[in-house]
């Protein structure tokens, strides 16, 4: 039952991001999916995970995307012309993007329902592996290249971002 | 709750996620559907992992979020820097090199 509340606020905040003509609103609704997702992950046996949902994404990109939003004052881009037509009435590129997206939802519905093994609950065979000693000692053993590299890409994404942002001499 | 739940809500975020990456004609907008597609996918991934009862999921979790912080913050500063040559978030403002 938790599940299905968890996933409603997950389904609905992701709608209202997609549906919200002010870029302010779509954030703070993005943030209450979040919230949902984490409940989900709670049920799923991963609260390091869960925890981190909140922390990393709903706290701190979360926090950046409402900067940069308050920043540029896009609320007024929004009233554009371009935005108040109904949908199907857009120009031809944007109505083939709503089709393609329909098409990738039904494909995806039609693959799952031809997937055989989906019965039967999530925690049946195997027990939880949750504890963060256990997700710490994968991490930098197994996964220590990887570890490594993402940490270039931090680097990389950080110098990045200040040399975009800088201002032009 | 069995894995085929989960596998649908996640295919469901994607889709939103798409959808919005495809209708909207705004560059945060844009971004934020990122985010949820990037979303809908670690939750695919946390599903599998407690199914199959590794930690390996969970992980993977953990480098697709350094990612979308990477994105972030890159992909805002080009926006700051978009805007600020064209004083317009809409992806039509920006065709000069459209061939």
């Amino acid at each position: 039952m938790l599940f299905y509340l968890f996933a409603g606020a997950a389904v609905a905040g992701a709608l209202l991001v997609v549906s919200q003509r002010n870029p302010v609103y779509s954030v703070l609704a993005l943030i209450g999916s979040f919230f949902g997702l984490s409940g989900l992950y709670v049920l799923l046996e991963a609260p390091f995970v869960a925890v981190v949902q909140i922390i990393i994404y709903a706290g701190a990109i979360m926090v950046l995307f409402l900067f940069v939003v308050m920043l540029l004052n896009v609320p007024r881009e929004d009233a554009a012309e371009w935005d108040r037509a109904h949908p199907l009435y857009r120009p031809m590129a944007v109505r083939i993007g709503g089709v393609l997206a329909l098409l990738l939802a039904l494909e995806l519905g039609w693959a799952l329902s031809r997937t055989a093994g989906l019965g039967g609950g999530v925690a049946d065979e195997h027990p939880a592996v949750s504890s963060v000693a256990e997700l710490g000692r994968v991490l930098f053993t197994d996964y220590m290249f990887a570890f490594e590299v993402t940490s270039i890409l931090i680097i990389v994404a950080m110098v990045g971002a200040v040399v975009l942002a800088k201002k032009e001499k | 709750m069995s894995i085929g739940h989960y596998l649908v809500l996640s295919g469901l975020l994607f889709s939103i996620g798409a959808a919005g990456v495809f209708l909207r004609r705004n560059l945060i907008t844009l971004l934020l559907s990122v985010e949820i597609m990037l979303n809908a996918v670690n939750l695919a991934f946390v599903a599998f992992g407690r199914q199959l009862g590794t930690v390996d999921g969970q992980i993977i979790t953990f480098f697709v979020m350094t990612v979308a912080a990477a994105e972030a913050a890159v992909g805002l500063a080009l926006v700051i820097g978009l805007f600020r040559h064209r004083e317009s978030l809409n992806p039509e403002a920006f065709t000069s090199l459209k061939w």
